[in-house]
Protein backbone atom coordinates (compact mmCIF):
# COMPACT_ATOMS: atom_id res chain seq x y z
CA UNK A 1 0.00 0.00 0.00
CA UNK A 2 1.57 3.55 -0.61
CA UNK A 3 1.40 6.08 1.62
CA UNK A 4 -1.56 7.97 2.78
CA UNK A 5 -3.02 9.72 5.69
CA UNK A 6 -5.96 8.40 7.51
CA UNK A 7 -9.03 10.27 9.03
CA UNK A 8 -11.73 9.55 11.31
CA UNK A 9 -14.89 11.49 10.95
CA UNK A 10 -17.45 11.90 13.76
CA UNK A 11 -20.18 13.55 11.44
CA UNK A 12 -21.05 13.78 7.75
CA UNK A 13 -20.36 17.32 7.85
CA UNK A 14 -16.82 16.47 9.51
CA UNK A 15 -16.33 13.95 6.75
CA UNK A 16 -17.27 16.28 3.78
CA UNK A 17 -14.93 19.20 5.12
CA UNK A 18 -12.19 16.92 5.39
CA UNK A 19 -12.62 15.65 2.35
CA UNK A 20 -12.56 19.29 0.65
CA UNK A 21 -9.25 19.30 2.46
CA UNK A 22 -7.50 17.11 0.61
CA UNK A 23 -6.35 16.55 -3.17
CA UNK A 24 -7.02 13.21 -3.89
CA UNK A 25 -9.10 11.85 -0.74
CA UNK A 26 -11.37 8.22 -0.78
CA UNK A 27 -13.89 7.64 1.95
CA UNK A 28 -13.76 4.30 3.57
CA UNK A 29 -16.52 2.83 4.84
CA UNK A 30 -15.90 -1.17 5.66
CA UNK A 31 -12.80 -1.20 3.44
CA UNK A 32 -13.90 -4.60 2.54
CA UNK A 33 -13.26 -3.95 -1.20
CA UNK A 34 -11.39 -0.69 -1.04
CA UNK A 35 -8.48 -1.60 1.09
CA UNK A 36 -7.81 -4.66 -1.16
CA UNK A 37 -7.66 -2.57 -4.08
CA UNK A 38 -5.36 0.00 -1.86
CA UNK A 39 -2.91 -3.21 -0.98
CA UNK A 40 -2.45 -3.97 -4.97
CA UNK A 41 -1.84 -0.30 -5.25
CA UNK A 42 -4.48 0.14 -7.87
CA UNK A 43 -5.30 2.80 -5.55
CA UNK A 44 -3.39 5.22 -3.89
CA UNK A 45 -5.81 8.15 -2.16
CA UNK A 46 -3.72 11.01 -0.58
CA UNK A 47 -6.30 10.44 2.33
CA UNK A 48 -8.52 7.94 3.34
CA UNK A 49 -11.73 9.37 5.45
CA UNK A 50 -13.11 6.52 7.65
CA UNK A 51 -16.87 6.76 7.93
CA UNK A 52 -17.09 4.64 9.43
CA UNK A 53 -17.89 5.48 13.59
CA UNK A 54 -20.60 8.17 12.40
CA UNK A 55 -23.79 7.26 14.03
CA UNK A 56 -25.87 9.10 12.16
CA UNK A 57 -24.94 6.81 9.37
CA UNK A 58 -26.02 3.54 11.34
CA UNK A 59 -29.47 1.62 11.52
CA UNK A 60 -32.61 0.34 9.86
CA UNK A 61 -36.25 1.93 9.81
CA UNK A 62 -39.31 0.61 8.81
CA UNK A 63 -42.01 3.30 8.68
CA UNK A 64 -45.21 2.49 7.14
CA UNK A 65 -44.55 0.65 3.70
CA UNK A 66 -41.31 1.92 3.54
CA UNK A 67 -37.75 0.21 4.76
CA UNK A 68 -34.79 2.83 4.86
CA UNK A 69 -30.97 0.96 5.64
CA UNK A 70 -28.77 4.07 7.04
CA UNK A 71 -25.28 3.81 4.72
CA UNK A 72 -23.25 2.48 6.94
CA UNK A 73 -24.85 -0.47 8.27
CA UNK A 74 -22.72 -3.63 7.89
CA UNK A 75 -24.38 -6.42 6.57
CA UNK A 76 -24.58 -8.26 9.49
CA UNK A 77 -26.85 -6.13 11.07
CA UNK A 78 -29.05 -5.74 8.32
CA UNK A 79 -28.87 -10.11 8.02
CA UNK A 80 -29.80 -9.98 11.12
CA UNK A 81 -32.59 -7.04 11.81
CA UNK A 82 -36.03 -7.90 12.54
CA UNK A 83 -37.27 -5.03 10.50
CA UNK A 84 -35.81 -6.44 7.10
CA UNK A 85 -36.65 -9.59 8.07
CA UNK A 86 -40.14 -8.96 8.61
CA UNK A 87 -40.29 -6.30 5.47
CA UNK A 88 -38.43 -7.59 3.15
CA UNK A 89 -36.89 -10.80 3.69
CA UNK A 90 -35.29 -11.12 0.49
CA UNK A 91 -32.45 -7.98 1.20
CA UNK A 92 -31.77 -10.77 4.38
CA UNK A 93 -31.32 -13.47 2.48
CA UNK A 94 -29.29 -11.56 -0.14
CA UNK A 95 -27.31 -10.73 2.76
CA UNK A 96 -26.08 -13.75 4.08
CA UNK A 97 -25.42 -15.17 1.17
CA UNK A 98 -22.50 -11.73 0.62
CA UNK A 99 -19.20 -12.31 1.47
CA UNK A 100 -18.44 -14.73 4.19
CA UNK A 101 -19.16 -14.18 8.21
CA UNK A 102 -15.93 -11.75 8.87
CA UNK A 103 -16.96 -9.70 5.52
CA UNK A 104 -20.05 -8.93 6.48
CA UNK A 105 -19.24 -7.83 9.98
CA UNK A 106 -17.50 -5.38 8.58
CA UNK A 107 -19.05 -4.30 5.13
CA UNK A 108 -21.98 -1.64 4.46
CA UNK A 109 -25.05 -1.17 2.21
CA UNK A 110 -23.50 2.34 1.48
CA UNK A 111 -20.00 1.35 0.27
CA UNK A 112 -20.94 -1.88 -2.13
CA UNK A 113 -23.88 0.57 -3.81
CA UNK A 114 -20.96 3.38 -3.77
CA UNK A 115 -18.68 0.65 -5.34
CA UNK A 116 -20.72 -0.49 -7.80
CA UNK A 117 -18.88 -3.91 -8.56
CA UNK A 118 -20.93 -5.27 -11.67
CA UNK A 119 -21.18 -8.50 -9.74
CA UNK A 120 -22.08 -7.05 -6.11
CA UNK A 121 -25.15 -8.09 -4.76
CA UNK A 122 -26.79 -4.97 -3.25
CA UNK A 123 -27.08 -3.50 -6.49
CA UNK A 124 -29.74 -6.14 -8.06
CA UNK A 125 -31.96 -5.31 -4.95
CA UNK A 126 -31.89 -1.77 -5.34
CA UNK A 127 -33.15 -1.70 -9.21
CA UNK A 128 -35.27 -4.48 -8.92
CA UNK A 129 -37.15 -2.49 -6.16
CA UNK A 130 -37.20 0.51 -7.08
CA UNK A 131 -34.96 1.90 -4.46
CA UNK A 132 -33.93 5.61 -3.55
CA UNK A 133 -30.57 6.43 -2.73
CA UNK A 134 -29.91 9.48 -0.20
CA UNK A 135 -27.25 11.34 -0.44
CA UNK A 136 -26.25 14.51 1.97
CA UNK A 137 -27.34 16.42 -1.40
CA UNK A 138 -30.11 14.58 -2.74
CA UNK A 139 -32.41 11.50 -3.32
CA UNK A 140 -31.18 9.61 -6.71
CA UNK A 141 -33.02 6.76 -7.90
CA UNK A 142 -31.33 3.31 -7.93
CA UNK A 143 -32.17 3.72 -12.12
CA UNK A 144 -29.85 6.94 -12.12
CA UNK A 145 -27.88 6.26 -9.85
CA UNK A 146 -26.01 2.86 -11.30
CA UNK A 147 -24.04 4.24 -14.54
CA UNK A 148 -22.30 1.20 -15.61
CA UNK A 149 -18.89 -0.77 -14.22
CA UNK A 150 -17.65 0.78 -10.65
CA UNK A 151 -19.74 4.14 -11.51
CA UNK A 152 -22.51 6.23 -10.24
CA UNK A 153 -24.40 9.19 -10.26
CA UNK A 154 -22.01 10.10 -6.75
CA UNK A 155 -20.35 13.25 -7.38
CA UNK A 156 -17.13 13.95 -5.63
CA UNK A 157 -17.46 14.49 -1.91
CA UNK A 158 -20.83 13.44 -1.91
CA UNK A 159 -21.86 10.95 0.90
CA UNK A 160 -24.56 8.06 0.38
CA UNK A 161 -26.51 8.64 3.76
CA UNK A 162 -29.24 5.69 3.04
CA UNK A 163 -31.04 3.66 0.99
CA UNK A 164 -35.20 3.67 0.87
CA UNK A 165 -36.50 0.55 -0.07
CA UNK A 166 -41.03 0.31 -1.13
CA UNK A 167 -41.69 -2.77 0.69
CA UNK A 168 -42.92 -4.71 -1.97
CA UNK A 169 -45.76 -7.84 -2.55
CA UNK A 170 -43.28 -10.15 -3.06
CA UNK A 171 -39.70 -10.24 -3.64
CA UNK A 172 -36.67 -13.30 -3.88
CA UNK A 173 -32.60 -12.81 -4.41
CA UNK A 174 -30.97 -15.72 -5.73
CA UNK A 175 -27.25 -16.37 -7.13
CA UNK A 176 -24.42 -18.64 -8.41
CA UNK A 177 -21.73 -17.94 -5.84
CA UNK A 178 -18.06 -17.39 -7.46
CA UNK A 179 -16.75 -20.22 -5.10
CA UNK A 180 -13.62 -18.34 -4.33
CA UNK A 181 -14.64 -14.08 -4.27
CA UNK A 182 -18.20 -15.16 -3.51
CA UNK A 183 -19.20 -12.77 -5.55
CA UNK A 184 -22.34 -13.50 -7.63
CA UNK A 185 -20.98 -15.08 -11.12
CA UNK A 186 -24.67 -13.81 -12.04
CA UNK A 187 -27.59 -13.13 -9.36
CA UNK A 188 -31.24 -11.90 -9.78
CA UNK A 189 -33.57 -10.19 -7.96
CA UNK A 190 -36.75 -10.27 -8.72
CA UNK A 191 -39.79 -8.30 -7.45
CA UNK A 192 -43.61 -7.72 -7.77
CA UNK A 193 -44.32 -4.32 -6.24
CA UNK A 194 -47.93 -3.46 -4.26
CA UNK A 195 -48.93 -1.97 -7.37
CA UNK A 196 -48.58 -5.10 -9.16
CA UNK A 197 -45.28 -4.12 -11.24
CA UNK A 198 -43.26 -6.46 -11.76
CA UNK A 199 -39.22 -5.79 -11.81
CA UNK A 200 -35.99 -7.97 -12.18
CA UNK A 201 -32.46 -7.01 -11.84
CA UNK A 202 -29.22 -9.28 -13.07
CA UNK A 203 -25.84 -8.57 -11.39
CA UNK A 204 -22.81 -10.22 -12.53
CA UNK A 205 -24.40 -11.07 -15.76
CA UNK A 206 -23.74 -7.98 -18.08
CA UNK A 207 -20.61 -5.69 -19.03
CA UNK A 208 -22.15 -2.58 -18.65
CA UNK A 209 -22.94 -3.81 -14.80
CA UNK A 210 -26.48 -4.62 -13.37
CA UNK A 211 -29.44 -4.46 -15.57
CA UNK A 212 -33.05 -4.98 -15.99
CA UNK A 213 -34.48 -7.57 -17.33
CA UNK A 214 -37.22 -6.85 -19.59
CA UNK A 215 -38.21 -10.04 -21.23
CA UNK A 216 -38.21 -11.75 -17.95
CA UNK A 217 -40.20 -9.19 -16.19
CA UNK A 218 -42.57 -9.43 -19.51
CA UNK A 219 -43.46 -13.41 -18.47
CA UNK A 220 -43.64 -12.63 -14.80
CA UNK A 221 -46.02 -10.09 -15.03
CA UNK A 222 -48.73 -12.21 -16.94
CA UNK A 223 -47.96 -15.68 -14.97
CA UNK A 224 -45.89 -15.23 -11.60
CA UNK A 225 -44.20 -18.75 -11.37
CA UNK A 226 -41.08 -20.25 -12.28
CA UNK A 227 -42.59 -21.71 -15.13
CA UNK A 228 -43.01 -18.70 -16.64
CA UNK A 229 -39.99 -18.12 -17.56
CA UNK A 230 -39.06 -21.63 -19.67
CA UNK A 231 -40.09 -20.05 -22.70
CA UNK A 232 -37.71 -16.73 -22.39
CA UNK A 233 -34.69 -16.32 -24.76
CA UNK A 234 -31.80 -14.45 -22.79
CA UNK A 235 -29.13 -12.61 -25.50
CA UNK A 236 -26.10 -13.38 -24.75
CA UNK A 237 -25.20 -9.86 -26.11
CA UNK A 238 -22.97 -7.63 -24.13
CA UNK A 239 -22.69 -10.28 -21.75
CA UNK A 240 -20.11 -10.59 -19.49
CA UNK A 241 -17.66 -13.49 -20.77
CA UNK A 242 -14.50 -14.74 -18.63
CA UNK A 243 -12.50 -18.04 -17.20
CA UNK A 244 -15.66 -19.09 -14.66
CA UNK A 245 -18.45 -18.70 -17.36
CA UNK A 246 -19.24 -17.64 -21.36
CA UNK A 247 -21.87 -15.16 -21.52
CA UNK A 248 -23.80 -18.03 -23.40
CA UNK A 249 -23.60 -19.85 -19.67
CA UNK A 250 -24.39 -15.99 -17.82
CA UNK A 251 -27.60 -15.59 -20.41
CA UNK A 252 -28.37 -19.14 -18.96
CA UNK A 253 -28.12 -18.43 -15.56
CA UNK A 254 -29.99 -15.41 -15.50
CA UNK A 255 -33.01 -17.40 -16.37
CA UNK A 256 -32.24 -20.16 -13.96
CA UNK A 257 -31.79 -17.97 -11.13
CA UNK A 258 -34.86 -15.80 -11.78
CA UNK A 259 -36.82 -19.13 -11.60
CA UNK A 260 -34.85 -20.27 -8.37
CA UNK A 261 -35.78 -16.52 -7.02
CA UNK A 262 -39.34 -16.98 -7.78
CA UNK A 263 -39.47 -19.56 -6.20
CA UNK A 264 -38.16 -18.42 -3.07
CA UNK A 265 -40.42 -15.52 -3.55
CA UNK A 266 -43.28 -17.44 -3.21
CA UNK B 1 2.51 8.76 11.35
CA UNK B 2 -0.33 8.17 14.38
CA UNK B 3 -0.62 6.87 17.31
CA UNK B 4 -3.07 3.95 17.88
CA UNK B 5 -4.28 3.18 21.45
CA UNK B 6 -6.43 -0.34 21.57
CA UNK B 7 -6.33 -2.94 24.31
CA UNK B 8 -4.89 -6.45 22.94
CA UNK B 9 -5.68 -9.78 24.66
CA UNK B 10 -6.64 -7.27 27.54
CA UNK B 11 -3.97 -5.22 27.81
CA UNK B 12 -3.85 -1.72 26.81
CA UNK B 13 -1.01 -0.69 24.36
CA UNK B 14 -0.52 2.79 22.44
CA UNK B 15 1.47 2.14 19.46
CA UNK B 16 3.26 4.62 16.69
CA UNK B 17 2.48 3.57 13.11
CA UNK B 18 2.39 5.09 9.55
CA UNK B 19 -1.24 5.32 8.44
CA UNK B 20 -0.84 2.88 5.94
CA UNK B 21 -0.53 0.19 8.38
CA UNK B 22 -2.98 -2.60 8.43
CA UNK B 23 -4.14 -4.21 12.16
CA UNK B 24 -2.41 -7.49 10.89
CA UNK B 25 1.21 -5.69 10.69
CA UNK B 26 0.53 -3.52 14.07
CA UNK B 27 -0.24 -6.80 15.58
CA UNK B 28 2.25 -8.66 14.52
CA UNK B 29 5.24 -6.52 13.64
CA UNK B 30 5.09 -4.16 16.24
CA UNK B 31 3.81 -5.78 19.06
CA UNK B 32 5.45 -9.11 18.18
CA UNK B 33 1.93 -10.99 17.94
CA UNK B 34 3.15 -13.91 15.38
CA UNK B 35 0.02 -15.69 16.37
CA UNK B 36 -2.11 -14.08 13.57
CA UNK B 37 -1.00 -15.24 9.96
CA UNK B 38 -1.13 -13.49 6.98
CA UNK B 39 -2.18 -15.84 4.53
CA UNK B 40 -3.76 -14.62 0.97
CA UNK B 41 -3.47 -10.85 1.83
CA UNK B 42 -6.33 -10.58 -0.52
CA UNK B 43 -8.73 -10.72 2.14
CA UNK B 44 -10.12 -14.23 0.59
CA UNK B 45 -8.25 -17.32 3.47
CA UNK B 46 -9.22 -16.05 7.14
CA UNK B 47 -5.56 -16.50 8.12
CA UNK B 48 -5.38 -13.41 9.75
CA UNK B 49 -9.25 -13.11 11.66
CA UNK B 50 -9.15 -12.01 14.83
CA UNK B 51 -11.69 -10.59 17.45
CA UNK B 52 -12.64 -6.96 17.22
CA UNK B 53 -15.30 -6.37 20.53
CA UNK B 54 -15.94 -9.53 20.25
CA UNK B 55 -16.71 -10.05 16.63
CA UNK B 56 -14.70 -12.38 14.09
CA UNK B 57 -13.10 -9.92 11.27
CA UNK B 58 -9.95 -9.99 9.06
CA UNK B 59 -6.80 -8.06 10.22
CA UNK B 60 -5.48 -7.74 7.14
CA UNK B 61 -8.36 -5.51 6.10
CA UNK B 62 -8.49 -3.25 8.17
CA UNK B 63 -6.26 -0.04 8.86
CA UNK B 64 -5.21 0.12 12.30
CA UNK B 65 -6.60 3.15 12.66
CA UNK B 66 -9.85 1.32 11.95
CA UNK B 67 -9.16 -0.47 15.43
CA UNK B 68 -8.69 2.93 17.42
CA UNK B 69 -10.38 2.39 20.81
CA UNK B 70 -11.27 -1.40 20.24
CA UNK B 71 -10.45 -4.32 21.95
CA UNK B 72 -8.63 -7.06 20.26
CA UNK B 73 -8.20 -10.64 21.24
CA UNK B 74 -5.64 -12.63 19.07
CA UNK B 75 -5.13 -16.42 19.42
CA UNK B 76 -2.73 -15.62 21.86
CA UNK B 77 -4.99 -14.46 23.86
CA UNK B 78 -7.82 -17.05 24.26
CA UNK B 79 -6.35 -20.18 26.61
CA UNK B 80 -6.16 -19.09 30.15
CA UNK B 81 -2.72 -19.40 30.77
CA UNK B 82 -1.83 -23.03 30.50
CA UNK B 83 -5.28 -24.34 29.89
CA UNK B 84 -6.36 -24.40 26.28
CA UNK B 85 -9.50 -22.61 25.33
CA UNK B 86 -12.05 -25.60 24.04
CA UNK B 87 -11.58 -24.61 20.69
CA UNK B 88 -8.49 -25.25 20.79
CA UNK B 89 -8.45 -28.51 23.06
CA UNK B 90 -10.76 -29.53 20.45
CA UNK B 91 -8.62 -28.90 17.68
CA UNK B 92 -5.91 -30.78 19.51
CA UNK B 93 -7.97 -33.36 20.29
CA UNK B 94 -9.60 -33.96 16.91
CA UNK B 95 -6.38 -33.67 15.08
CA UNK B 96 -8.11 -30.47 13.48
CA UNK B 97 -4.95 -28.86 11.78
CA UNK B 98 -1.99 -30.52 9.12
CA UNK B 99 0.25 -27.79 8.59
CA UNK B 100 -1.07 -25.41 11.11
CA UNK B 101 -1.04 -22.79 8.93
CA UNK B 102 -4.75 -21.77 8.81
CA UNK B 103 -5.55 -22.91 12.12
CA UNK B 104 -5.45 -19.27 14.16
CA UNK B 105 -8.12 -17.98 12.00
CA UNK B 106 -9.70 -21.20 11.86
CA UNK B 107 -10.49 -20.96 15.48
CA UNK B 108 -10.71 -17.42 16.09
CA UNK B 109 -13.83 -18.16 13.31
CA UNK B 110 -15.22 -20.75 14.90
CA UNK B 111 -15.26 -19.25 18.19
CA UNK B 112 -17.20 -16.62 17.07
CA UNK B 113 -19.53 -19.44 15.11
CA UNK B 114 -20.23 -20.76 18.11
CA UNK B 115 -21.34 -17.74 19.83
CA UNK B 116 -23.35 -16.95 17.12
CA UNK B 117 -25.26 -19.96 16.71
CA UNK B 118 -25.02 -21.60 20.42
CA UNK B 119 -26.51 -24.90 20.42
CA UNK B 120 -27.30 -24.79 16.79
CA UNK B 121 -24.21 -25.92 15.21
CA UNK B 122 -24.64 -29.03 12.87
CA UNK B 123 -22.17 -30.16 10.11
CA UNK B 124 -23.29 -27.90 7.21
CA UNK B 125 -23.87 -25.07 9.34
CA UNK B 126 -20.04 -25.29 10.19
CA UNK B 127 -19.12 -25.98 6.93
CA UNK B 128 -20.95 -23.08 5.74
CA UNK B 129 -19.68 -20.56 7.80
CA UNK B 130 -16.62 -21.39 7.51
CA UNK B 131 -16.54 -20.34 3.84
CA UNK B 132 -14.01 -17.07 4.68
CA UNK B 133 -11.53 -19.18 6.32
CA UNK B 134 -9.53 -21.70 3.66
CA UNK B 135 -7.35 -24.81 4.81
CA UNK B 136 -4.36 -25.29 1.97
CA UNK B 137 -4.03 -28.90 3.77
CA UNK B 138 -8.04 -29.18 2.68
CA UNK B 139 -8.28 -30.54 6.07
CA UNK B 140 -11.31 -29.56 6.50
CA UNK B 141 -12.85 -33.32 7.80
CA UNK B 142 -11.58 -32.74 11.16
CA UNK B 143 -11.68 -28.89 11.85
CA UNK B 144 -15.24 -29.17 11.34
CA UNK B 145 -15.23 -32.38 13.87
CA UNK B 146 -13.28 -29.99 16.14
CA UNK B 147 -15.86 -27.33 15.68
CA UNK B 148 -18.45 -29.53 16.62
CA UNK B 149 -16.90 -30.81 19.75
CA UNK B 150 -15.63 -27.72 20.72
CA UNK B 151 -19.53 -25.97 20.60
CA UNK B 152 -20.52 -29.23 22.92
CA UNK B 153 -17.55 -28.13 25.66
CA UNK B 154 -18.04 -24.47 25.59
CA UNK B 155 -22.45 -25.33 25.98
CA UNK B 156 -20.76 -27.06 28.90
CA UNK B 157 -18.13 -24.84 30.33
CA UNK B 158 -20.52 -21.68 29.70
CA UNK B 159 -22.92 -23.59 31.91
CA UNK B 160 -20.57 -23.93 34.57
CA UNK B 161 -20.05 -19.97 34.79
Amino acid sequence: MYQTKYHRASSVDEAVSLFGKSSEAKFLAGGQTLLPVMKQRLASPSDVIDLGKIKELQGVELSGDTLTIKAGTIYYDIMTNADVKKAIPAIAHLTSVLGDPAVRYRGTIGGSIANNDPAADFPAALLALGATVKTNKRSIAAEDFFQGLFSTALEDGEIITAVSFPVPAKAGYEKMRHPASRFALTGVFVAQTKSGEVRVAATGASQSGVMRVPAIEAALKANWSPSAIDSVTISANGLLADIHGTAEYRANLIKVMAQRAVAAAG
Amino acid sequence: MSTVKLTVNGKAVAVDVEDRTLLVQLLRDHLNLTGTHVGCDTSQCGACVVHMDGRAVKSCTMLAGQADGASITTIEGIAKGDELHPMQAAFRDNHGLQCGYCTPGMIMSAIDIVHRHGGQLDEATVRTELEGNICRCTGYHNIVKAVLDAAGRMKVSQAAE
